[in-house]
């Protein structure tokens, strides 16, 4: 998942990468600093290696692979992994002898012994501070025995195993023995929610999902029945459907969760297995044994992150994440400097991947009159048409320094491929991909008039675009374009048998040739972009998200449904933090109110809607009179919120003392705790059941929220919180930990043994099992407060007439989970705030202001260039089966009832291929990969023989 | 450089390029910011890169 990304900054233009540094200083103002970089030598000029790994193959010195945990070895030359970004080795001279083999090896001479650390200046406007984190040490909690017996391994470490590219090749083995585990436990909290030991009295959020993960995966890799056990003190699944992933593990994959406290990890040296000892909720001791041990490390800020603060002057925490405030989650305490990611707070990729839009929203803002201004833009040559000429195509063969050259006989192949139809030059090159050589290519294609190109080299996923470029430098259409890889598929793997791989490669290439003679020029669509943005929903998400769009310089329609701005935060009176939302809300309304650029439109309600990224058009009904308005804009927010779930369970609304928690904050904020001398509440209302399988994540640190005012300002009033597992995630741990301390009492129960509250002499009597007793508890309570859950806005009209899809909960469906949980399937969409799941303040301003930084990346082109990779309909041969229309994943072909034709929108079709691939009939073509132009490949392997 | 730019850069310097970095990265070089991404590692990605596979659509984290 993260590959694409990876090359994506490698390759982007205006993204300077520059690793083996780090900042010694930074001055100046915000809009203009100055930072003084300390460059690191790498001993290999990342910009002459071109990858290839003669250096590491030769190099006689072993050393530590960090990248695989020290769990095996690499080389003194070494890249960390075979994907990295840039993709240049370097030389740990900690380990290097200084041999000069893989200075002799080096064909690019790219190794420099003399490298030295130096200084370099940047000017800059905004800095973002994303330094991440580091898993937990658990060496000095000595009771674990890690670093000690062999078969206890930190997760980070299991991760590795788990791995394909792993030291183990992926095989699920124990480090002792390489034997496969039969029994594997995973103990939770390890640099977690503990202050005694390791100081880190925070909760690392993603612990209980990894560990779920890895339990689940370890399965799927064993070979017999393995039996895995997650002990725990509470399993906190509190993200969006991660409940649902929860449950599959302990009801699906049999995995078991204990909840217990460990003592001790002791080996038995005869069979390197591991006595967990540990005591369970009634208090007994208990031992089990097991074959492997994984400690679910937590996240930690490293030192030198620590050291970087001190030299931005930035303050940090008591546990040295970024000071933020509630209401700025991205900005820390210097001006122009903005942190996001794990660096900010303890949190899972998501909400790195959100916070790091927001992060982007807030440093561009500042600089929104300078934007454009350092940007690098190539011109490129106006392209020539070649459609009437014969094909004259030109081939390159690479050697990849001795990767490709080592194993295959390249003169041979590339002699080969100048006797085959239409190939009018060939070449072959040393490095392909080096930058000489694209001059060569551009200077080749000119002088010999080719209009097809070859290059028969590497993967076409890290390489094809930059060759694309180069046709493209010259005046070539970028579709005429074709790579053979001769070395992933070829040389890498019949690397003993050279005679055969030089027959593949000539295959390869002969198939290739094949198909750049049949490939058409393709003219990308260029699409204007509206730069209004549509905002749905006043709330404070649609707000920041308003603003934000607005701070950068574009015109926002904000929509909101009711006659005034604010949406379920005018409910809410203060975060767990202590800041205050009426104020900071009342703030918000004026400046969004009084932003040039913002237009509210309250009471408004959508009833029409067409277009597509760019180019859309919303009607809207506005005010009691029905006011029809039409908007025209590039791009839209879904900010449409959600609102706290009205509960049926527990004598709700048939007794005034039983309350929700919004309720009970509005009571404490009018009338305070003095009179209540016995509070219950009750979690997990309207949650984790069968109706709404999810966790409503805010919840637990409502209760201790509102627990935590009762005792502050009423010491001698009773708070029972009754709860399946508390999940007060990252540092809200810290107010769990101090309603404890205050005397809050925290009863687990089951879901099967829920508490019964019935009316009573005084007030409601609560009765719950307690686990550590075996006996039920009879409470008596002032007040009962239902920990209610959070439930979607309806969105059915809406969805009905903008065709966004929702899950069965009524949030929003993003385009990816993990890695776009800002966008939505379509593109130019865009969601923040509880529409797309439930969160707290801080989170949905982040995700606003991250969903006004996605909306830039749109909105701050004039015009967007559309892949011209589409589906294309032969209407003359369709007959309309509708097999397309069923199967699109994107909803893109639509049977145009008037002309009785299907229509494919070139400028929503995601060119996936599958309509192409669907079509009985064979009336649908994906250009560029058209069936001629695949079978032709097919053919030419044929004719060679097999 | 116009006028009301004054002294402004249109630059942003992002340490750390994990998961969180590169796509702060890409968001601003994608808005027309240009962008330095620093990292002490010889290699950028982060700890995700270290990652096998993710919760909860066990996707490959590579």
């Amino acid at each position: 998942m993260i590959s694409p990304k990876l090359v994506e900054v490698g390759r982007h233009l205006n993204v300077n990468i520059i690793t083996n540094s780090e900042i010694k200083s930074v001055e100046g103002e915000p809009g203009n600093f100055t930072v003084t970089l300390v460059n690191h030598p790498r001993y290999i000029d990342p910009v002459k290696c071109t990858g290839c790994g003669e250096c590491a193959m030769h190099c006689p010195v072993t050393a530590v692979n960090s990248y695989n945990k020290g769990l095996d070895d690499r080389r003194a030359t070494f890249i960390e992994y075979p994907q990295a970004v840039p993709l240049a080795f370097g030389i740990d001279t900690d380990t290097c002898i200084g041999c000069g083999l893989c200075e002799n090896m080096c064909v690019a001479k790219a190794i420099r012994y003399d490298d030295t650390e130096r200084e370099s200046a940047l000017t800059v406007g905004s800095i973002i501070l994303a330094a991440g984190s580091q898993g937990y040490d658990p060496s000095k909690l000595d009771f674990l025995g890690y670093g000690k017996f062999a078969n206890v391994v930190t997760s980070e470490e299991f991760e590795r195993i788990l791995s394909a590219s792993g030291p183990y090749r992926g095989h699920l083995c124990r480090p002792l023995d390489r034997e496969e585990p039969k029994k594997i436990a995973w103990l939770q909290c390890i640099g977690s929610r503990e202050t005694n030991k390791c100081g880190n009295g925070y909760c690392s959020s993603v612990c209980c999902m990894y560990a779920v993960k890895e339990a689940m995966i370890a399965k799927e890799h064993a070979h017999g029945d393995l039996d895995c056990a997650i002990f725990n003190m509470d399993i906190r699944t509190f993200g969006k459907d991660y409940e649902k992933y929860y449950l599959r593990a302990k009801d699906k994959d049999g995995v078991r969760f204990i909840k217990s406290r460990v003592h001790t990890v002791v080996e038995i040296p005869e069979t390197g297995d591991l006595t967990v000892r540990f005591v369970n909720e009634a208090g007994e001791i208990l031992e089990e044994t097991f074959s492997m041990v994984v400690l679910s490390v937590g996240l930690q800020v490293p030192e030198t992150s620590k050291i970087l603060a001190q030299q931005l002057g930035i303050e940090l925490d008591k546990y040295s994440f970024v000071e933020t405030d509630p209401f700025t989650p991205v900005s820390t305490s210097r001006k122009g400097v903005y942190t996001c990611g794990v660096f900010q707070g303890p949190k899972d990729i998501p909400g790195s991947i959100t916070e790091a839009s927001a992060a982007a929203c807030a440093a561009g803002s500042d600089l929104a009159v300078a934007r454009g201004t350092d940007t690098k833009v190539i011109e490129m040559p106006d392209q020539q048409d070649v459609t009437a000429e014969t094909p004259r195509i030109g081939v390159f063969v690479c050697n990849c320094g001795i990767n490709i050259g080592g194993v295959v006989n390249v003169p041979a192949v590339t002699e080969y491929a100048a006797t085959l139809p239409f190939v009018a030059y060939t070449d072959q090159n040393l490095f392909t991909c080096s930058q000489d050589t694209q001059d060569k290519i551009k200077e080749k294609i000119i002088e010999h008039k080719l209009n097809r190109v070859v290059v028969a080299s590497c993967s076409p996923k890290t390489h094809e675009q930059m060759f694309m470029e180069t046709l493209e430098a010259c005046g070539l259409n970028r579709y005429l374009f074709e790579m053979a890889n001769i070395r992933n598929q070829n040389s890498w793997i019949h690397s003993k048998t050279p005679d055969i791989a030089t027959q593949k490669a000539k295959d390869l290439v002969r198939m290739a040739v094949a198909r750049s003679a049949m490939l058409k020029q393709l003219n990308e669509k260029v699409i204007s972009v509206n730069k209004q943005a549509l905002v749905i929903g006043g709330g404070v998400a649609g707000m920041n998200a308003a603003l934000g769009l607005g701070k950068q310089g574009f015109q926002v329609a904000l929509l909101e449904k009711d006659a005034s701005l604010g949406g379920y935060s005018r409910m809410l009176h203060h975060t767990i933090e202590g800041g205050d939302i009426q104020k900071y809300l009342k703030d918000l309304i004026a400046d969004v109110i009084a932003h040039d650029k913002i237009e509210v439109i309250t009471g408004a309600r959508v009833v029409d809607f067409s277009g597509y990224k760019g180019n859309f058009t919303t009607s809207v009904l506005v005010g009691p009179e029905n006011k029809k308005r039409t908007i025209k804009h590039g791009i839209i927010i879904v900010a449409t919120g959600a609102g706290e779930y009205t509960p049926k369970e527990y004598g709700f609304n048939q007794d005034p003392r039983v309350v929700t928690q919004v309720q009970l904050g509005d009571i404490l904020e009018e009338k305070g705790a003095a009179d209540l001398s016995s509070v219950v509440m009750i979690q997990c209302v309207g949650s984790r059941n069968e109706e709404n399988e999810n966790c409503s994540r805010i919840c637990c640190q409502n209760a201790v929220k509102n627990a935590l005012i009762i005792k502050k300002q009423n010491p001698e009033a009773n708070v029972f919180v009754l709860y399946r597992d508390i999940r007060t995630y990252g540092l809200m741990e810290d107010f769990y930990k101090e309603a404890r301390n205050l005397g809050v009492i925290f009863i687990r129960f089951e879901p099967e043994n829920p508490p019964k509250v019935e009316p009573a002499a005084e007030g409601m009597m609560v009765t719950i099992k307690d686990h550590i007793l075996q006996k039920n508890l009879e409470i008596r309570a002032d007040l009962v407060t239902l920990s209610a859950g959070m439930v979607a806005e309806d969105t059915t009209e809406l969805c009905g007439i903008m065709k966004f899809n929702r899950n069965p909960e009524g949030y929003f469906i993003e385009a990816h989970v993990k890695l776009r949980p800002v966008d939505m399937p379509g593109d130019g969409i865009f969601l923040c705030g509880t529409a797309h799941g439930p969160k707290l303040i801080t989170e949905a301003i982040a995700q606003a202001q991250a969903a006004a930084s996605r909306a830039t990346t749109f909105l701050s082109k004039s015009e967007i260039k559309l892949s011209a990779i589409t589906a294309q309909v032969d209407t003359e041969h369709c007959v309309k089966c509708l097999t397309c229309v069923r199967s699109c994943p994107f909803n893109v072909p639509v049977f145009n009832t008037e002309k009785q034709v299907i229509e494919i929108d070139e400028a929503i079709c995601h060119g996936c291929g599958i309509c192409a691939g669907v079509c009985p009939r064979q009336t649908i073509q994906l250009n560029y990969y058209e069936d001629d132009q695949i079978l032709c490949k097919i053919d030419a392997l044929l004719a060679g023989g097999m | 450089m116009g006028s009301d730019r004054g002294k402004t850069s249109g630059s942003v310097m992002v340490v750390g390029a994990g998961i969180a970095g590169m796509q702060a990265s890409l968001d601003l070089a994608n808005s027309d910011y240009y962008v330095h991404l620093v990292d002490k590692l010889p290699t950028v990605g982060g700890m995700m890169a270290r990652l096998d596979k993710t919760f909860p659509t066990n996707d490959c984290a590579m």
